[in-house]
């Protein structure tokens, strides 16, 4: 009986937020399928550690869940996409002037910015999707991401920058 | 404010994170620097471009049924129906009838004949480390070599501090920590590596105070061990042989 409230609790807890969890997870695995396996085995965990959430905000419970569950399944099997040093090697970039005009990246389409957005770095995308997808403050990201708060302030600021040099580039290729 | 700065601040500003006099500040340097002033609009922009619905991935709706069933796998065999029916009832009082005559036998019986607790918990600790290498991704929820990264990644999900020790100049690498269910509590659990070979250490408080000495084990193939020091429980476990899974429980131990 106590499992079956268990069970009920969890579903109308967390079950609602299975959009952004897929969300969190497709972007950062960058495959659908691969993403369904995440979320599950994260819901899975997320049921054996039910009992330690207390009521609080469900979606960035879920999503610091499912972030982790997503990061140990990339070691496992894409750990050669983890091996990119981020925080050291942006100097180059970031001494160069790259404010582009606001007019190109309002040109930009959908496929753009998504492959842009894939072709990120995985610690840069999982900020931006946590920010501009799902629209979460910086402490929640801070939460789910375990990082201090002024990281994750300069991981975006860093994130945006490289989005929009990328874009930029594959416009000015384009045109 | 130098556009040093304002270029830092543009983004918390973007994002409502400033406090207000932080964000005068900067509303004014955008008013008297046209270069910052372009960044925020360009970002706006990428925001907006951002915020496409065409950009945000909705779960399929399968998964969402994939998900119910699984759960309902796990808390198997109570969850069944929830309307009431008579043959659950009957199916209940015989349950309850088996149980009662169980537990006079069980109580009838002869202790030795009984698993022990540390058997009962022999077998959990097999079966969670067979399961913790059978899963993928299934080792580890903070994957460290670092003892600094994984001991506070403990705190708040434990109500107990385990002590965290890399031993990678004796080749007992720190791989990582997660938690376990065990013992029907929450356990502490560290990943060490010895070349190609996992370790689990569950670590979690003991009942009283003091220390026992270690007990070493074998069970499907595995070696376990497990001691009790300061007031906390140690097992091991590993398909390490049981010499150097004897060390590594002796490097533990000294290190605490």
């Amino acid at each position: 009986m106590q499992k079956q409230n268990k069970l009920a609790n969890f579903e109308e807890a967390v079950l609602p937020h299975l959009d952004a969890a897929y969300n969190l997870a497709h972007w950062l695995t960058r495959s659908g399928t691969d993403a369904e396996d995440v979320v599950q085995e994260a819901c899975l965990r997320a049921f054996k550690f039910f009992g330690g959430f207390h009521g609080e905000d469900g979606r960035s419970w879920l999503l610091a869940i499912v972030r982790n569950t997503c990061w140990t399944w990339l070691q496992h099997n894409r750990s050669s996409q983890l091996t990119v040093p981020v925080d050291d090697e942006l100097q180059e970039i970031e001494s160069k002037d790259l404010d582009p005009e606001a007019l190109l990246v309002q040109r930009a389409d959908q496929l753009m910015v998504r492959q842009a957005m894939e072709e990120l770095p995985l610690e840069f995308r999982e900020v931006l999707v946590l920010r501009e997808l799902e629209e979460m403050s910086y402490r929640d990201i801070a939460h789910i991401t375990d990082l201090p708060l002024g990281t994750v302030m300069s991981r975006l600021a860093r994130g945006r920058k490289r989005l929009q040099l990328a874009l930029t580039n594959q416009m000015t290729r384009r045109s | 404010m130098s556009c040093q700065k304002a270029q830092e601040l543009i983004h918390g500003y973007l994002d409502g994170e400033l406090d207000l006099v932080r964000s005068l500040e900067v509303e004014q340097h955008m008013h008297e620097c046209e270069i910052c002033a372009r960044t925020y609009r360009s970002q706006t922009t990428l925001r907006s471009s951002l915020q496409h619905e065409s950009l945000y991935y909705t779960a399929p709706e399968h998964l969402k049924k994939r998900i119910q069933s699984s759960l309902r796998k796990e808390t198997r065999p109570e969850v069944s129906r929830r309307a009431f029916n008579w043959r659950w009832l009957t199916a209940g009082a015989s349950l309850a009838f088996m149980l009662l005559i169980g537990a006079l036998v069980w109580k009838l019986a002869p202790t030795s004949m009984r698993p022990s607790t540390d058997e009962l918990l022999a077998q959990e600790v097999v079966s969670d480390h067979v399961r913790s290498l059978q899963m993928p991704g299934h080792l580890t929820d903070v994957l460290s070599s670092d003892q600094h990264t994984v001991k506070p990644w403990f705190d708040g999900k434990v109500d107990f501090a385990p002590p965290v020790k890399d031993f990678a100049s004796q080749d007992f690498r720190l791989y990582g920590g997660r938690l376990e269910y065990l013992n029907n509590r929450t356990v502490a659990t560290l990943i060490y590596q010895r070349r190609l070979h996992y370790i689990n250490l569950y670590i979690w408080p003991a009942g009283q105070a003091g220390s026992s000495r270690e007990v070493a084990s074998q069970r499907q193939g595995y070696n376990l061990i497990h001691w009790t020091n300061s007031g906390m429980n140690y097992w091991a476990i590993s398909d390490l042989n049981s010499v150097e899974l004897q060390e590594f429980a002796r490097l533990v131990q000294a290190g605490q």
